[in-house]
């Protein structure tokens, strides 16, 4: 697993940077217009970034986060899910730059390569903020009743977080 | 929404602290958050900035075009009320194609334009119809190629192989993504 995980992203790389070389495309200038947004892009979100991480690390200092996981452990074992993954499935679907706080503070304490890190990033990479797609796109055309839009995409974010565990035992033998 | 959950975060915080006697621990917290809060922007804008800026030459190579062809059969069967070509199956494909090459920026102004598509057909201005929701619900669950964030995160905090989680998160939005779409199908009526 880990050897064709090398492969991945050198190999896009490749292709893309080769592909635009052949069809003699002015490939730095665009790589510079494009990286200049994502640089922008980044900074842009830095204010929610510090208030929401300055708001996990003191929820983690003061111990509210430790009372509410121990709190939570029974479903948490029901489901099979790492305890200190609970808090990231409450706060995914209702903010991006929330879970990334907390996502952080759970590699930090627990390591990216144990069983809970890697249950917490692919739970992370693999959902969205489902709350703000929906608010965005149907606040868009102006729609004030969204149906079953919300129970479906809460049904898709809750198997994503239990077969997160599944697919980590599955795809990684040391577990 | 957001605002209401920060709020209580940091209220929770100094009265669990005051409870338990840790308000020293969280008086640092304050600090040292805010402080990592940079360090992890620092670590993030790289790496960031780079992808973004293979992701633009990757749109002008055609691959953006070549796989929003590659998904509209797909889309004019999850989107019946739509004919293949139409604007709006067009403008599904592009959003769900900068989804899946992790373009937010160029993601977001598609779908809204692929959302002023559907409502032109909409009976009720105020009331979703069917291909709305299949559309958002699609949205909502991640379908990208190249997670960076999530691999930057990991890197940091020093994984042996940031990027090895790839695949189980690729099987894993699959999983969840059929969820949604089927969830949706079955709530229709």
């Amino acid at each position: 697993m880990e050897k064709f995980s090398f492969y991945i992203i050198p190999t896009i790389i490749f292709i893309i940077v080769g592909i635009g070389l052949y069809k003699k495309i002015h490939i730095f200038d665009l790589f510079l217009k494009g990286a200049k947004e994502g640089f922008l892009g980044t900074v842009s979100i830095a204010p929610s970034i510090i208030g929401l991480i300055t708001a996990v690390s003191m929820l983690k200092a003061s111990g509210a986060l430790d009372i509410f996981t121990s709190f939570m452990e029974p479903f948490a074992q029901l489901l099979k899910i790492p305890t200190q993954t609970i808090p990231l499935m409450l706060l995914r679907p209702i903010s991006g730059s929330g879970s990334l706080a907390l996502i952080d503070s759970i590699l930090g304490s627990v390591g990216p390569d144990s069983f809970p890190g890697r249950v917490a990033s692919v739970m992370m990479g693999s959902t969205e903020t489902t709350f703000y797609a929906i608010a965005v796109y149907f606040g868009a055309v102006g729609i004030k009743n969204t149906r079953h839009a919300i129970p479906a995409a809460l049904a898709a974010d809750i198997s994503g977080f239990l077969f997160s565990s599944v697919v980590v035992c599955l795809l990684f033998k040391n577990y | 929404m957001l605002g209401v959950v920060w709020g209580f975060m940091i209220i929770i915080s100094v009265l669990c602290a005051a409870l338990t006697g840790r308000m020293e621990a969280v008086s640092n917290a304050v600090l040292s958050g805010a402080t990592s809060a940079v360090e992890l922007l620092i670590s993030m804008v790289g790496v960031m900035a780079l992808w973004t800026g293979i992701m633009k030459i990757a749109d002008a190579i055609g691959v953006t075009k070549f796989l929003a062809n590659l998904f509209s059969p797909i889309m004019t069967k999850l989107f019946p009320d739509y004919e293949k070509g139409s604007p709006a199956i067009k403008a599904i494909c592009m959003n769900v194609t900068a989804n899946v090459l992790g373009l937010g920026n160029a993601a977001t102004p598609m779908g809204i334009a692929a959302m002023k598509e559907m409502s032109r057909s909409n009976k009720n201005k105020f009331i979703a119809n069917n291909s709305m929701v299949m559309f958002v619900v699609i949205n909502t669950a991640s379908i990208q190629l190249v997670p960076t964030m999530i691999s930057i995160l990991r890197q940091k905090h020093g994984a042996a192989f940031p990027f090895d989680v790839m695949p189980a998160i690729w099987l894993t939005s699959c999983v969840a993504l059929t969820v949604g779409i089927l969830t949706a199908k079955l709530l229709e009526k």
